[in-house]
Order: C-alpha cells, then structure tokens, then sequence
C-alpha cells in the first residue's frame, strides 16, 4: 500500500506546530498502525530526521497509551478499539491519513503525537479509590454479597482504560464520561459507598480545575470510547453531584 | 450545597431546568396559539386571561423573561468556556460519525431562535406593553385574534417564522433529551425520551408553522 500521511509536528509544548506530508510505500495491511508508524520512523531516521514521536505501550488495548486523532477521530475509523487495534487493511491504498494529537486545553502537547494526560491522574488522585488496609487483612471475595447487576455496572465501569478519547471526541473537551466511569466503578459497590461523597465532589471539582470543556450531551464519547462506555454513567454522576451536594 | 451551580454539572443541570421551564412555557404558548384555528372566541377568551391575569402579568411573565435570559446568556457562557477547552482545533475532525448535527450545533440555532425572539417581541409583546402601559387604551377583550392574523399577512413575516421554527425543532430534539439526561434520567428510558423528544421537536414547530400558515392562506 502506498499513502499519504499528513502529520502534526511540533518540536516541543512551547514551539508553534504543524501538519507535515509524508509519503509512505510498501505498507502491508495487516500491519498494524502503530507498526505503519514504527516504518515510518525507521525511514525517517534512515535519512538523520527526526523521528514523529508518539505514545505507545502494551499494543494490546489495554493501557490506553496510544493516543492518535486518526482522520477526524479518537483512534481511527474502527470503533471500540485503541489505535495499537487499529490495521492497515481498514484504509485503501493511496488514502490521505491525517495523523493529529488529542487536542484540549487539559491535554497539553508535549511533542508531535505526545500529550500529557496527568490531568486524569490528578482527578483519579483527588478520590478515585477507596481507602482500605490492603497490607495483611485479606478477606474472602465474596464476604460482602453484592447484587449482580451493580457488580456488572461497576466492571463495565472499570473497563475504562483512560485513554482520553472521550476527551479528544467531545467537541467541548468534556471529561465527564471518563470521570462519571470512574466515580461510578466505585460508587456501585459497597466498599465504594463509604466515600461516595467526598469522591464525586472532589472529582468533579478536579475536573473543572484541570480546564476541561462542559458536557452538552452529543454522546460522541460513548461511539468513540474504546471500551464502549455508557453514557448512563454520566446521568449517574449527574444524579450523585447533586446528591453529594445536598448532604453537604 | 452554595457551590453546585459553580461547577460543570450545576451549569449544565442549570441549563437544562431553564430549558425544561420555557418547553413547558411553549406548550402553553402553542395550545393557546392553535386554538385561534378552531375558535376565535376561545383564543380571545385565553389571550384576554393570559394578558390581563396579575399572576400572569407581574409574577409568572418576569420569570419567563428571566428564564429566557438566563438560558440565553449561560449558552453563550457554556460556548465560550467550552472553545476556550480546545484552542487549537482539529485539521480534520468527523463529528458526525459520532453525534447528531443539531447536538453539535446548538448555539447556531439558539442564535437564530434568539433573533426569533426579537422580532416575535417586536411583532406582539412591544405593542401589547405600548397598548396597556404607555397609551393606557381600554381593555378590549376581543382585539387579540384581529392583531394575530394581522401579523401573518406579511409572507416575509410568514416565511422568518416558520423558518424560526424549523430551527426552534432542530434545538427542541437534541435538547428535550439532553436536558433529561443532565437531570440525570436512568438511560432505561433513553429511548422512549428520544421519541418523546422526536415527536416534540417536529411536532409543536410544525403546529407553530401550520398556524401561522393557516393564518396567512386563510386571509389571503
């Protein structure tokens, strides 16, 4: 296969960026995209360039490292599937690429492809777990009975690997289905519930600090979201925020 | 509990309680507007109520104003801070592989369905505040219908409405669900609220439009 790649460039998270055209050949389709990125660096370095830098790490769809904007969307064109899942055969030979950062205010450009995420890190920081002695003490799983359809939410929760394309979707930058995912996995369950309080409002109130965008409900976040989560989980964070509010 | 309406969620609950008022505002507006097909007497009879009623005049009619206002102004606010989350924006970005056109695009029709506004206050509220504060004329029960068709006379009138409309139901669609889902419904009922605001969103537009056609031919 032979394509034409526009790619954004920028040196570093000061320097002004842009979209530079590659020209890539003898691809095969069943690589997958990140390895159509790996051939383009080797090329790249081959002639002493500077190779396009972006994130990468289990190439499993687990980590939610992988993190391109590929033609107009979060991870490509495939739905519920990280880049690293994303292969050659899904484009045509000949096709325009353009190969773009996750773009928001929160998500600030490090170089080329490379954001940084700790913006997530921080929300999950300020109450994103539950606060149990996990040194010694080990009790039985199933000690405390738990219904089935909470304990299959809460995993359907959980299964968000905070990638951020809910983020790099969502025409205003909202973080709310990566926050409501994350409040929720815990919320759901009994040992959850002992901080739900605290948690949502010090998550939600993290999420505003970090300059995400506000959620006008399009539900672009759920198509793109490679795990496929729920926009339920949102009306359950919206249901919990004012809950949390008025115990408050 | 002081600082809800500070945060994201509490704009976007805030937002979507003003929008459930004004649905619920429109409702009336237009059961009162199609009676004016069936019987003039009927719609004279609820226009005289709704223009002469104190609660309706001094209590009910400044909180609709603010209630347009505020979803109004918190519109352009939640747009401006929601631009200002992505400074640089995509060289290609497929929006609508994901969401709906009118989701995305909800400032474009509140801007017209705001201008809408303007003329529609030009065309009845101006006269109807000139008519009882300022001229201080008689109260004439029966001058509502006569000022209605008279404002449909005009096909260049006639056409701005309707079209209003049409950009009234590409707001009402997306927005009757996304106001239920910000006051956080159980998305079990996600579908029957998608229809319930379907039929909503093309059906009062479509009735506002056939009344003011009807108008239009009928005194043609």
């Amino acid at each position: 296969m032979k394509l034409f790649l526009k790619i954004w460039r920028q040196k570093n998270s000061q320097s002004k960026g842009r979209i530079v055209d590659y020209e890539i050949d003898e691809i095969s389709p069943d690589m997958s995209f990140l390895e159509m990125m790996d051939v383009l660096n080797e090329r790249i370095i081959e002639e002493d360039g500077d190779p396009v830098a972006f994130d990468h790490d289990c190439r499993e769809g687990i980590c939610g490292s992988c993190s391109m904007f590929i033609n107009g969307e979060p991870h490509g064109p495939d739905k519920l599937i990280t880049t690293c899942q994303l292969h050659m055969r899904r484009f045509r030979d000949g096709d325009t690429i353009y190969i773009e950062p996750f773009r928001a205010r929160a998500f600030p450009i490090i170089k080329d492809l490379v954001v940084d995420r700790t913006a997530f890190d921080r929300i999950q920081q300020s109450g994103g777990f539950i606060s149990i002695n996990t040194s010694g003490n080990t009790l039985d799983a199933n000690t405390i009975p738990i219904e089935k359809e909470n304990a299959d939410k809460a995993f359907d929760a959980a299964t968000c690997i905070g990638c951020g394309a809910c983020v790099a979707s969502c025409k205003n930058s909202s973080a709310m289905l990566f926050v409501s995912a994350k409040v929720s996995q815990f919320s759901l369950l009994p040992q959850g519930k002992v901080e739900a309080t605290d948690r949502v409002l010090n998550m939600v109130n993290q999420m505003d600090d970090e300059g995400f965008g506000n959620c006008t409900n399009t539900g672009a976040c759920h198509v793109e979201c490679p795990k496929g989560i729920s926009l339920d989980y949102i009306a359950k964070l919206n249901r919990e925020y004012v809950k949390a509010n008025l115990k408050k | 509990m002081k600082n809800i309406f500070k945060s994201s969620i509490g704009r976007k609950i805030a937002m979507a309680l003003s929008g459930v008022f004004l649905i619920v505002f429109l409702t009336q507006h237009f059961i009162i507007n199609i009676t004016s097909v069936f019987s003039e007497d009927i719609f004279n009879m609820l226009s005289h109520f709704m223009g002469n009623n104190p609660l309706v005049q001094f209590i009910l009619q400044p909180i609709l104003i603010a209630g347009v206002l505020f979803h109004f102004v918190m519109g352009f606010v939640l747009e401006w801070q929601n631009r200002k989350a992505r400074p640089v924006t995509y060289a290609m970005y497929k929006g609508s592989r994901n969401s709906m056109f009118v989701s995305r695009n909800m400032i474009i029709s509140g801007i017209v369905i705001l201008s809408f506004l303007v003329l529609h206050f030009y065309d009845f509220w101006v006269p109807e505040m000139d008519y009882k504060y300022i001229q201080v004329k008689p109260e004439d029960p029966n001058r509502y219908y006569e000022e209605l068709i008279h404002k449909f006379e005009s096909p260049i009138r006639v056409s701005l409405y309707c079209l209003s409309f049409i950009f009234l139901g590409l707001h009402l669609v997306h927005g009757l669900s996304s106001s239920t889902q910000s006051l956080g419904t159980n998305n079990k009922y996600a579908s029957t609220i998608q229809k319930i605001s379907y039929a909503f969103g093309i059906g009062i537009p479509l009735g506002f439009c056939f009344i003011a056609l009807y108008h239009f031919f009928i005194h043609f």
